[in-house]
């Protein structure tokens, strides 16, 4: 069909450099020396003023992770990094611990007024005037502002980045740091573990809903730099809330570092929703720069009754290899992963899920979209396992991935593990590409190529952006046009 | 555990040193150094992620005597050719009554006078592949039978290979043979791995089909072992032409660890496969059923359909991988897998997988595990059918389903009665 | 004398109730007719009767023939001649039809204490009441229900009522889905059952239904109960004004 040529043909020559977020900020930055030993290790520490106990927290874990070797079963393929090449620890200058908006740098203020993130509280997204969104920007090592914390301290509500946690609630940050992740869990957790400079650190306490959205902004600015944040959120018995996290990245030649670790608790009948729009920079159109984006997020689905949902939209990054997953160990409780994983150029994505069911009546829904398009290769890898306990368990699984193009891959690889003969299992999985009828149908109701194959693609994602809090789901959309862009208007 | 695969291998070498003198020995050495690079698969060897071949080899078995006076009854209507304790046994087979247009050779004449076409055969990519299981057949392989079918011939009677080990003591026993149809011709094959006498037995058997263009083969696979402690690796690597046709059913019976493998190229646009087959097992049976298909060429179509019952306390594992090479467009690629757990200690792995290099395809799969489906046996019991009766018309069905398509009544009827009696097994 | 009696029934699942102490009565030989709005118990009602687990039964009793027949699983009640005729026929693929058939007629007369039917005698009874029913030899021939479309099911569970000749036949929605000739054929497979000694429980949501099959009484079906039950003409009734008056009641 001559119109899916042509769509075709134009997704290929898309210029990935149309990265829109690609940007540098100029701004005078402290870094700890290049390389990785125990000194750097207890620089970043000193750095933070942390506890003696952290110290030796961040020190076992250096010394676990020397024993350590990179993971090499995933689908993804680039040259090995050199860990002593990078700086472990850069922050802005200017902002020491800012105290409110106004003591931060005005250029800082600039690049997330560009990124579009509200940094003043009177801000609010495009087209919502309701809605309020609370920020933790976090920018190369540091957060550089958490807005609306007054308001939300009223609620009970901590939200505030984790080196202050570390400092005014240290019993919680002790109690449940490394508790979803161990240090022990993997090579890029356990590095984490070691050198982690920044992230969020929210805390809901029992039977609370949290009045707004929370959400974390990541940016990496800084050459030659790895980012290793470190997100902890505790919902309490009976407890909501709904966290968002974005992220982008200057255009560099080079392929820069993103080591992250998130770790989720639920305790009886709470709820978290956590949704990610990843936009790292993918790299340019020969395959150069971008973001290694080596990310282990975990919910631990502790209390009975507790629910974790995991929502994704992934359009970024070099290299993505990330699976958030539900450890449901609590009596009734629920995981959810919804994700869309979008990939072009020369991208690499090696993502999904787990849902580990170990508590009796625990159920899971997986449903994952994949899009490849140019040069790109994207993996759906998943675990679905009824432990022998799980009485009842139930998981339910739809994987689809979407070809564009004929240079591209898509690949599933599920592991479905029962050991409960009353647990249920269902997995689908279908490749394909957009369906020449649909297109066919759509252009001879006057759509032009781009426009049909963007209302199919959409179409195909629907499930999945409707998980998202909706000026999130706007946004998300949006990055998905421009990722396939050609293709899509 | 190095040292355990040391112990393995050394164990495997004087075998290896011995069949070296029997023809072959460039394939074999070949094989041999790929197999003793690394071993026995355990886990950790992905394609190998659920069964633990290097625990269940640890202690090798001498290799198998042909012996006289043995008598194998018969299990089907067929033209039978016997391999018997890892022999080719012209004397107890059915050479007489082989319609024009087929020949059987045995394979250990064949490697030791190194007949071209065969040598060729058995040194292409798809039988060289690093599967440490099939790698050890070639650099081990005993005998067997190689069976070839003219161009154009239509084979209305089926042929059987069947594999029988009667060895009171355990035996290792590593067998192979090959299926060739020529271009358009047509057949059905049986092949059966059983024994006599329900010893450990470690059986390593592989069927290696090449089908001309236009062929058409229905192949039965029977893996009938008795006992608990077998161990057996069956084999099948299979490439197909433009326009050919195989479909192949397995039914498996577990006694033991068995690992039924199946390798499939389709080589040829429009080529047609059906890999189908049911799982029966109990006790602590473990059975794996793990396949590849690949689509190197455009309009294929591929179908696997595999039941899993699983009793007692076994472990049953289903692998399946469907590629799509560059290039190999309009593919139409379909895999399911359901698993039904009886007991509360069975067990099930599924795996199934997609590697698609090509836009232009529909393929998917699906996996489900679980119990029998509820609102199904209040429907029969609805109707009047007891409980217990009704569980086992629902299992029985489940098995059947796997065998949708299979034309051969006979064959069916035989199925069938094999499911139903090891249904009774359960009962009692 | 009352074939069928069903007393206070209250019945829930999970935490919701549904039925809220239904009360109901048949007689042999009546053809009584269950209307009601959707989501009001109809079908938990049938599957109450039937013996499908997943209900938690609170309170009250059902009877049938003077006996409770709540304790028995569902095949025994089967054997004392309880059908359900589902809304949506389970499809049983592996199983091939005649096998099941066979394996139904026969449980059904062992539990009565008859001799099971002789295959050739068997064969017979399908053939003569499939013919009847427009059921195809091919229909047959295929696995239980499997790729069946909406109107061969329901031909297929009047070909099984038809062979296990029921004390009491409880049709759930068995117009929904059916067109026209399909609907004709069902109806006139009912009609044919009918007899002195067995009643017929017709669920459904719409008068179409009654047109085929004449009931002789009707009963309103809604938050649970029974709200009101009278002849022929409640159904007409039902057809003018909807369920309005009922679901009304609901909201207040």
């Amino acid at each position: 069909m001559a119109a899916l040529k042509e769509t075709v043909s134009v997704v290929e020559s898309i210029d990935v450099d149309a990265y829109k977020y690609g940007f540098s900020t100029d701004i005078e930055s402290e870094k700890a020396p290049k390389g990785l030993n125990e000194d750097i290790v207890r620089y970043i520490s000193a750095k933070k003023n942390e506890p003696a106990w952290l110290t030796q927290w961040r020190l076992d874990a250096y010394k676990r992770w020397l024993t350590m070797t990179e993971p090499n079963w995933a689908r993804v393929h680039y040259p090995s990094v050199d860990y002593q090449d990078l700086y472990y620890y850069a922050a802005p200058k200017s902002t020491p611990g800012p105290k409110s908006l106004d003591d931060v740098d005005p250029e800082l203020l600039r690049t997330y007024e560009k990124l579009g993130i509200p940094l003043r509280e009177q801000e609010i997204l495009a087209g919502v005037e309701t809605r309020r969104v609370a920020v933790d920007a976090v920018f190369d090592s540091v957060s550089v502002a958490t807005t609306f914390k007054e308001e939300l301290g009223r609620a009970g509500v901590i939200f505030c980045p984790i080196s202050e946690a570390v400092q005014t609630h240290p019993e919680l940050v002790k109690k449940y740091l490394g508790s979803v992740v161990p240090v022990t869990d993997n090579f890029y957790a356990t590095l984490n573990s070691a050198v982690f400079s920044d992230g969020s650190f929210v805390y809901i306490p029992k039977g609370v809903r949290c009045p707004m959205e929370l959400s974390t902004y990541f940016r990496i600015n800084e050459q030659k730099t790895g980012q290793f944040e470190r997100t902890l959120i505790i919902a309490d018995e009976g407890s909501y809330v709904s966290y968002l996290e974005g992220c982008t990245a200057p255009k560099r030649d080079e392929n820069q570092l993103h080591a992250a670790v998130v770790e989720l608790v639920a305790l009886d009948d709470a709820e978290i929703k956590y949704s990610t729009v990843q936009n790292w920079y993918p790299g340019d159109s020969e395959g150069r720069g971008g973001i290694y984006n080596f990310v282990t997020k975990r919910g631990d689905c502790r209390g009975r009754n507790s629910h974790i949902s995991w929502t994704q939209v992934e359009t970024g990054s070099a290299i993505t290899w990330k699976y958030p997953s539900c450890i449901l160990r609590g009596e009734g409780s629920q995981g959810e992963f919804y994700s869309i994983a979008v990939s072009n150029g020369y991208q690499q994505v090696d993502s999904g899920t787990k849902m580990l069911h170990l508590g009796k009546n625990t159920k899971s829904r997986i449903i994952s979209k994949g899009i490849s398009a140019g040069r790109s290769q994207n993996t759906y890898r998943g675990q679905v396992s009824a432990h022998r306990k799980a009485d009842g368990a139930r998981n339910f699984t739809q994987c689809d991935s979407l070809l564009i193009g004929q240079d591209c891959g898509a690949h599933t690889v599920p592991y479905i593990e029962s050991k409960n003969p009353s647990a249920q299992f269902e997995h689908e999985a279908t490749t394909s590409k957009i369906s020449e009828d649909q297109l066919f149908y759509a252009m001879q109701r006057g759509l032009p190529a781009e426009e049909a194959t963007a209302l199919i693609v959409n179409g195909f994602v629907r499930d999945v952006l409707q998980q998202l809090p909706m000026e999130f789901a706007v946004e998300a959309q949006k990055l998905i046009s421009i990722s396939l862009e050609g293709s899509v208007g | 555990m190095a040292q355990f695969a040391a112990a393995a291998g050394d164990a495997f070498a004087p075998m290896y040193e011995e069949m070296k003198l029997r023809g072959a020995a460039g394939l074999r050495t070949a094989a041999w150094e790929t197999f003793a690079a690394k071993g026995l698969p355990n886990r950790r060897v992905e394609s190998w992620h659920y069964t633990d071949l290097k625990a269940a080899l640890a202690r090798p078995a001498p290799l198998a005597i042909a012996r006289g006076g043995v008598e194998v009854a018969r299990a089907h209507d067929s033209i039978r050719l016997v391999v018997l304790d890892g022999a080719f046994r012209p004397e107890l087979s059915d050479l007489a009554a082989l319609p024009r247009g087929v020949t059987v050779q045995p394979l250990r004449e064949a490697l030791t006078q190194g007949t071209p076409g065969i040598m060729a055969l058995l040194a292409s990519d798809d039988v060289r592949t690093d599967d440490a299981a099939l790698s050890l057949n070639t650099a081990l392989m005993q005998d067997g039978v190689v069976l070839r079918i003219a161009d154009g011939v239509t084979i209305e009677r089926p042929i059987e290979i069947a594999g029988v080990l009667s060895s009171e003591e355990a035996r290792s026993s590593f067998t192979r043979s090959l299926v060739v149809l020529g271009k358009g011709a047509r057949a059905t094959i049986v092949e059966t791995a059983g024994d006599l006498t329900g010893v450990a037995a470690q059986d390593n058997q592989a069927l290696i089909v090449r089908l001309a263009p236009g062929a058409m083969l229905d192949l039965f696979t029977h893996a009938a072992g008795q006992g608990e402690t077998q161990t057996r690796v069956m084999s099948l690597v299979a490439h197909l032409d433009e326009g050919a046709a195989l479909s192949a059913f397995s039914l498996i019976e577990g006694a033991g660890l068995l690992r039924r493998q199946m390798f499939v190229r389709i080589d040829g646009e429009h080529a047609r496969l059906a890999l189908q087959g049911a799982t029966l097992a109990r006790g602590r049976d473990h059975v794996d059923v793990t396949l590849v298909v690949d689509h190197a060429k455009p309009n294929g179509q591929s179908r696997e359909r595999f039941r899993n019952i699983l009793d007692g306390s076994s472990a049953g594992v289903f692998q399946g991988k469907t590629i799509v090479r560059p290039g190999a467009q309009k593919t139409d690629g379909v895999m399911q897998s359901k698993a039904v757990l009886l007991s509360d200690s069975a067990t099930m792995n599924n795996k199934p997988e997609l590697e698609i290099f090509a836009d232009d395809v529909q393929c998917g799969h699906g996996a489900t595990c679980g119990r029998l489906d509820k609102d199904q046996l209040f429907y029969l019991m609805a109707r009047g059918v007891p409980r217990g009766e009704a569980e086992m018309l629902l299992i029985e069905g489940f098995a059947n389903e796997a065998f949708e398509g299979f034309g051969n009544e006979a064959l069916r009827s035989f199925i069938s009665a094999r499911v139903s009696h090891w249904m009774s097994g359960r009962a009692a | 004398m009352t074939m069928l009696e069903v007393k206070n029934l209250h019945v829930s699942v999970g935490d919701r109730e549904i039925l809220k102490g239904l009360t109901l009565t048949v007689k042999p030989g009546e053809v009584a007719a269950i209307m009601g709005p959707n989501g009001t118990g109809k079908s938990t009602l049938s599957y109450v009767i039937s013996g499908r687990e997943g209900y938690e039964i609170n309170e009250g009793e059902v009877l049938l023939d003077g006996e409770n027949i709540l304790d028995l699983e569902p095949h025994e009640r089967a054997a004392k001649g309880v059908f359900l005729a589902f809304q949506y026929p389970v499809e049983i693929p592996g199983v091939g039809t005649m096998t099941f058939l066979k394996a139904a007629m026969n449980a059904q007369r062992r539990a009565r204490g008859e001799e099971e039917l002789a295959t050739p005698d068997f064969m017979k009874c399908v053939k003569d009441a499939s013919a009847k029913l427009g059921v195809s030899q091919e229909m047959l021939k295929r696995p239980l229900n499997s790729g069946f479309s909406g109107g061969e099911k329901k031909r297929m569970d009047i070909l099984q009522m038809a062979l296990l000749q029921p004390r009491l036949g409880i049709l759930d929605e068995t117009d929904s889905g059916l067109d026209i000739d399909a609907l004709r054929v069902v109806s006139e497979g009912v009609n044919s059952l009918r007899a002195p000694d067995r009643a017929f429980l017709v669920i459904t949501h719409y008068q179409r239904l009654l047109d085929y099959i004449k009931p002789d009484t009707v009963h309103v079906m809604a938050q649970g109960i029974i709200q009101r039950s009278g002849g022929p003409e409640l159904a007409l009734e039902l057809e003018k004004h909807g369920y309005q008056d009922y679901l009304s009641e609901e909201a207040a």
